[in-house]
């Protein structure tokens, strides 16, 4: 434990930055609030309109049916690319593991603007081939969003992978179990957490994926991001602020839910 | 024998989807964009000789470096001071500095975005509340302008900046300040000339990764910027989608990459890529 603990100026710089992070993420609870069709302060009178105009208009429905939808697809492809591609690193230790791996990692350092002509390159020219899984469809979308969130899946696989005892594995080896056995029986449920928190943050960061979609959609595969990003660009729909609070108050609550999970896991 | 070819069979198999899959959809289509910069709209290196001698394009390269560096300092100092409490403060004062990075950190960047706008745009919180006290008769311009960006930026960059030093700051040995305080050093001497130079290569660490985020910044300088500032990203969009233009954006987005990939290869050779997760 550290006995050396921050002073008082510290604790105070600390807070400004504190507040400086929570600060936008207030703001927008008051704006969700305005009676006003345009962005405004509320003055007196509070309305749930822009919470109501959420359920009632179907655009905002369908972008969320099509985000999810997306985010299933891309999250399962990746993880069990990440997953295939991390056990072969980690039971036969090939050589140039290093480069694979930084191959593989590609499209988290590239800065996403040059990945998202990259794959808008790749969908029009897929557009021509066949009309399944070009430019603005939600397979290329999903299978985009895939290219951006493998690389995250195989780091998390990999880290979870590296923390696990090798012995296991050469014993069951030296028992006779196939490859098969050992990755399904020995390995698999031993990372099954690093697994599950690969296929979450995968369809996390499809979920909010907006720097690729852009590129890549035009009318018919409007996800979530995309008709906010619609929203913000044009004259500014208080039905955002609505959005925004509803969206902050789930990461919150699934924040504490891991933190506690994460406690338990420490406790158990 | 026979073993060891197997194993060499079944790592190949294992891994060659992904590989397969990343070659196919990421390197081969790059590599369309490499050769757009090149015969796009004539076969040659005007788009490469266009690069250095637009002044709209040279302008936009200045600002977008401008816009990095300021927002590098402001975000490794604000990251600074929050991981100094994250990591040694109290427990309680722990959860609280670790809500305030991770509930930021999780939250998309369009839902941030459109935060900093409710806060600064003309009839934001910020206008409406110094207008009602009096304080001012006409709005503040605090976006769609470079201020704006500089903000949004900083905000968003904040918690990335963060991860590094917390992790320099874990393995520093706590032994260490005592001595200096037990030399008879003050509180602000032993944070200045022990705390702070044993942190460095966290602070190198995180410098770099802001500054390279942010030169690839798409999001934030579009909406904040409401395009009156904007920065290299922006334009390759502008360029593909407003004024046709695939080579120039194309053969922006390949120096891009080289300038990204040359940063990197200099950090690495001071940082190990383990010290910053």
């Amino acid at each position: 434990m550290p006995t050396y603990r921050p002073g008082p100026v510290s604790l105070v710089i600390a807070a400004l930055v504190a507040l400086f992070l929570l600060m936008p993420l207030l703001a927008v609870i008051p704006v969700s609030l305005t009676p006003s069709r345009m962005l405004a302060m509320p003055s007196g009178e509070l309305s749930l309109r822009h919470y109501r105009a959420l359920i009632e208009d179907p655009r905002w429905i369908d972008s969320i049916l099509l985000s999810i939808r997306i985010g299933v697809v891309s999250s399962a492809f990746s993880t069990v690319l990440a997953l295939c591609f991390s056990l072969g690193v980690w039971m036969f230790q090939p050589r140039f593991t290093a480069a694979l791996v930084g191959f593989v990692l590609l499209p988290m350092v590239v800065p996403p603007v040059v990945s998202a002509i990259t794959l808008y390159f790749l969908l029009t020219s897929m557009s021509g081939v066949s009309s399944f899984f070009g430019y603005d469809t939600w397979l290329g979308v999903a299978m985009a969003h895939s290219v951006m969130t493998v690389p995250f899946a195989t780091v998390l696989i990999l880290v979870s992978l590296s923390q696990l005892d090798r012995r296991i594995d050469l014993a069951a080896r030296g028992l006779g179990a196939t490859v098969w056995e050992r990755a399904t029986r020995i390995i698999m449920p031993n990372i099954k957490f690093g697994i599950v928190t690969a296929a979450l943050l995968s369809f996390v960061l499809s979920w909010e994926e907006i720097g690729v979609t852009l590129f890549i959609t035009s009318v018919n595969a409007i996800t979530l991001p995309r008709l906010m990003w619609m929203g913000l660009r044009d004259n500014i729909d208080p039905a955002i602020a609505a959005l925004s609070v509803i969206l902050i108050i789930i990461t919150v609550l699934v924040l504490a839910l891991r933190s506690f999970v994460v406690r338990m896991r420490g406790a158990g | 024998m026979r073993a060891y070819l197997s194993d060499r069979m079944g790592a190949a198999l294992l891994m060659a989807p992904l590989l397969l899959f990343l070659v196919l959809a990421y390197a081969w289509p790059f590599l369309g964009v490499v050769k757009w910069s090149f015969t796009l709209p004539t076969p040659g290196l005007g788009q490469y000789n266009a690069l250095l001698t637009d002044d709209l394009v040279q302008s936009v390269f200045i600002r977008t470096l401008r816009i990095a560096a300021i927002v590098t300092v402001v975000s490794v100092a604000a990251a600074y001071a929050i991981t100094v409490v994250w990591v040694r403060g109290t427990p309680a004062q722990r959860l609280v500095a670790e809500f305030c990075i991770l509930v930021p950190f999780w939250i998309s960047v369009l839902t941030r975005a459109f935060g900093w706008v409710a806060l600064l745009s003309n009839r934001g919180l910020i206008n409406t509340w110094l207008q009602a006290i009096g304080f001012i008769s006409e709005p503040l311009a605090l976006v769609r302008n470079e201020f704006g960006v500089i903000v949004g930026m900083t905000h968003f960059l904040i918690p990335f900046a963060v991860f590094p030093l917390a992790s320099a700051m874990r393995s520093l040995d706590d032994r260490v300040l005592l001595a200096a305080r037990g030399l008879g050093s003050s509180r602000m001497r032993t944070f200045w000339s022990v705390f702070v130079p044993m942190t460095r290569s966290g602070i190198i660490g995180s410098a770099m990764i802001v500054f390279v985020f942010s030169l690839g910044f798409f999001v934030t300088p579009a909406i904040l910027g409401g395009g009156r500032s904007v920065m290299i990203a922006e334009l390759i969009y502008l360029r593909i989608f407003q004024s046709p233009d695939w080579g120039l954006g194309a053969a922006i987005s390949v120096v891009l990459v080289l300038f990204v990939g040359a940063l990197m290869a200099i950090l690495f050779r001071y940082v190990r890529p383990k010290q910053l997760i």
